[in-house]
C-alpha cells in the first residue's frame, strides 16, 4: 500500500514562534526549539519527523509562511 | 526514508506565494493578518490575475500591506478605501479591485464609504479583518469590541448602555441590494483557513463575472491588544467572538441565507 511521507522546512529567521502550527498538526510533529533566532523568537522544528504526512495544515495557518512542505509517496 | 530524501524541489507541495515580498511582516506573532494576506495573494496567484489586480490598503495594522503584497496596490486615507476602490474599478472596469480593511477603518471612520460602496454595488471585493480592537494605536475600543471586553479606552469592559452594542457590519451590508456575496470566515486553524481561501476565490470570481460587490469578513485575533498569547487568543476568539459573530455565508448570489 502506498504510504505518504512528508517533511517540513522552517525558515528559522521568518518564524516568530507564535506556535499556531502546533495544535493543527494531526501527527504532533512540530516542537519549539530552546534556542532563539536573530529576533529572539523560539522557532518551530520537526520534533517527530517520522510521523509527518505533509498535510500542509501547519503551512496554511502560518501567518509568516515560514513553513514549506514536501511530500512523497512511498510504496512499501 | 530519510528526511533529506523527501526535501527535494520536485516534492514540494507548499511554499510561500511569490506574490508576497521577502519583507518580514510587521504583524505581531500569531496575528491573523499574516494568514489573511497570504491567502489573498495565493488566490490571486492561482487565478493568474496578478497583473490585473489592484489592491487598496487601509489605515491600521495593515497600512503597510503594499510592502508585503507584490501586486499593484495603493493606500487610501483612513476609512476611504471603498471610495478609492470605486474610482479604480470605474476607471478600469476590466481590473480586479479589492480593499483590505480592519474594523477600525471599515466599521468606524469608513462606515459611510463602506455602506455607500455596498449600496451602489460596485464591482469590487472588500476583505474586512475584524479583531474587535484598534490594534495599531494601542488597543482602544473599536465599534466591534464585544460587550464586557476590556480595552485601553474601556478598562472596565464595554458597557452597552453608554458605549452601544458591537456593530455587526457584515449583517448590515448583507441587507443592501447591491451586494452579491457576503460571508464571515476565520483563519486561525487549517479548516477555517481553507474555507476562507475558497470564499476569497469565490469573491474574485464574482468580480470577473461582474456580479457586484463581494464582502468577506475575517474574524481574527489581536493577541497583543487582548493581552494574551497567540494560542490563548485563538481559544478566546472561538469562545467569545464566534457566538456574537457566527461564521458562515450570509448572502450568496444576492440571496440572503
Amino acid at each position: 500500500m502506498a504510504k505518504v511521507k512528508g517533511a517540513i522546512v522552517v525558515d528559522t529567521e521568518a518564524c516568530k514562534g507564535c506556535e499556531v502550527c502546533i495544535p493543527v498538526c494531526p501527527e504532533d510533529v512540530i516542537g519549539m526549539t530552546s534556542t532563539v533566532n536573530r529576533k529572539g523568537y523560539h522557532y518551530a522544528y520537526m520534533n517527530n519527523p517520522e510521523a509527518c504526512t505533509g498535510c500542509t495544515n501547519c503551512a496554511i495557518v502560518c501567518p509568516d509562511r515560514a513553513i514549506s512542505v514536501y511530500r512523497v509517496k512511498v510504496t512499501a | 526514508m530519510n528526511v533529506l530524501d523527501i526535501i527535494k524541489p520536485e516534492n514540494q507541495v507548499f511554499c510561500k506565494s511569490k506574490l508576497m515580498t521577502d519583507n518580514t511582516l510587521s504583524y505581531c506573532p500569531g496575528c491573523g493578518h499574516g494568514t489573511a494576506h497570504n491567502l489573498t495573494m495565493e488566490v490571486i496567484d492561482e487565478m493568474g490575475i496578478s497583473e490585473d489586480t489592484i489592491g487598496v490598503a487601509p489605515v491600521g495594522c495593515s497600512v503597510l500591506a503594499y510592502d508585503f503584497m507584490n501586486i499593484d496596490i495603493t493606500q487610501a486615507a483612513h476609512g476611504r478605501a471603498p471610495a478609492v476602490a470605486t474610482a479604480i474599478a470605474r476607471t478600469w472596469p476590466e481590473k480586479y479591485v479589492f480593499t483590505y480593511q480592519g474594523d477600525g477603518d471599515l466599521a468606524a471612520i469608513g462606515t459611510a464609504e463602506t455602506i455607500h460602496a455596498c449600496n451602489r454595488g460596485e464591482n469590487i471585493v472588500i476583505i474586512f479583518v475584524n479583531n474587535g480592537i484598534y490594534g495599531m494605536t494601542g488597543g482602544q475600543m473599536a465599534p466591534t469590541t464585544l460587550e464586557g471586553m476590556k480595552s485601553s479606552t474601556s478598562p472596565y469592559g464595554r458597557e452597552i448602555e453608554s458605549m452601544g452594542s458591537p456593530l455587526k457590519m457584515t449583517e448590515l451590508v448583507a441587507n443592501l441590494p447591491g451586494v452579491h456575496y457576503v460571508t464571515r470566515q476565520a483563519v486561525h486553524t487549517h479548516k477555517h483557513a481553507r474555507k476562507a481561501k475558497k470564499a476569497i476565490k469565490k469573491a474574485f470570481e464574482n468580480t470577473r463575472l461582474k456580479k457586484g460587490l463581494s464582502f468577506i469578513e475575517i474574524v481574527s485575533n489581536c493577541n497583543s491588544g487582548w493581552k494574551m498569547t497567540p494560542l490563548e487568543s485563538n481559544i478566546w476568539m472561538e469562545e467569545n467572538m464566534f457566538p456574537y459573530f457566527p461564521l458562515g455565508d450570509i448572502k450568496v448570489n444576492g440571496v440572503l441565507k
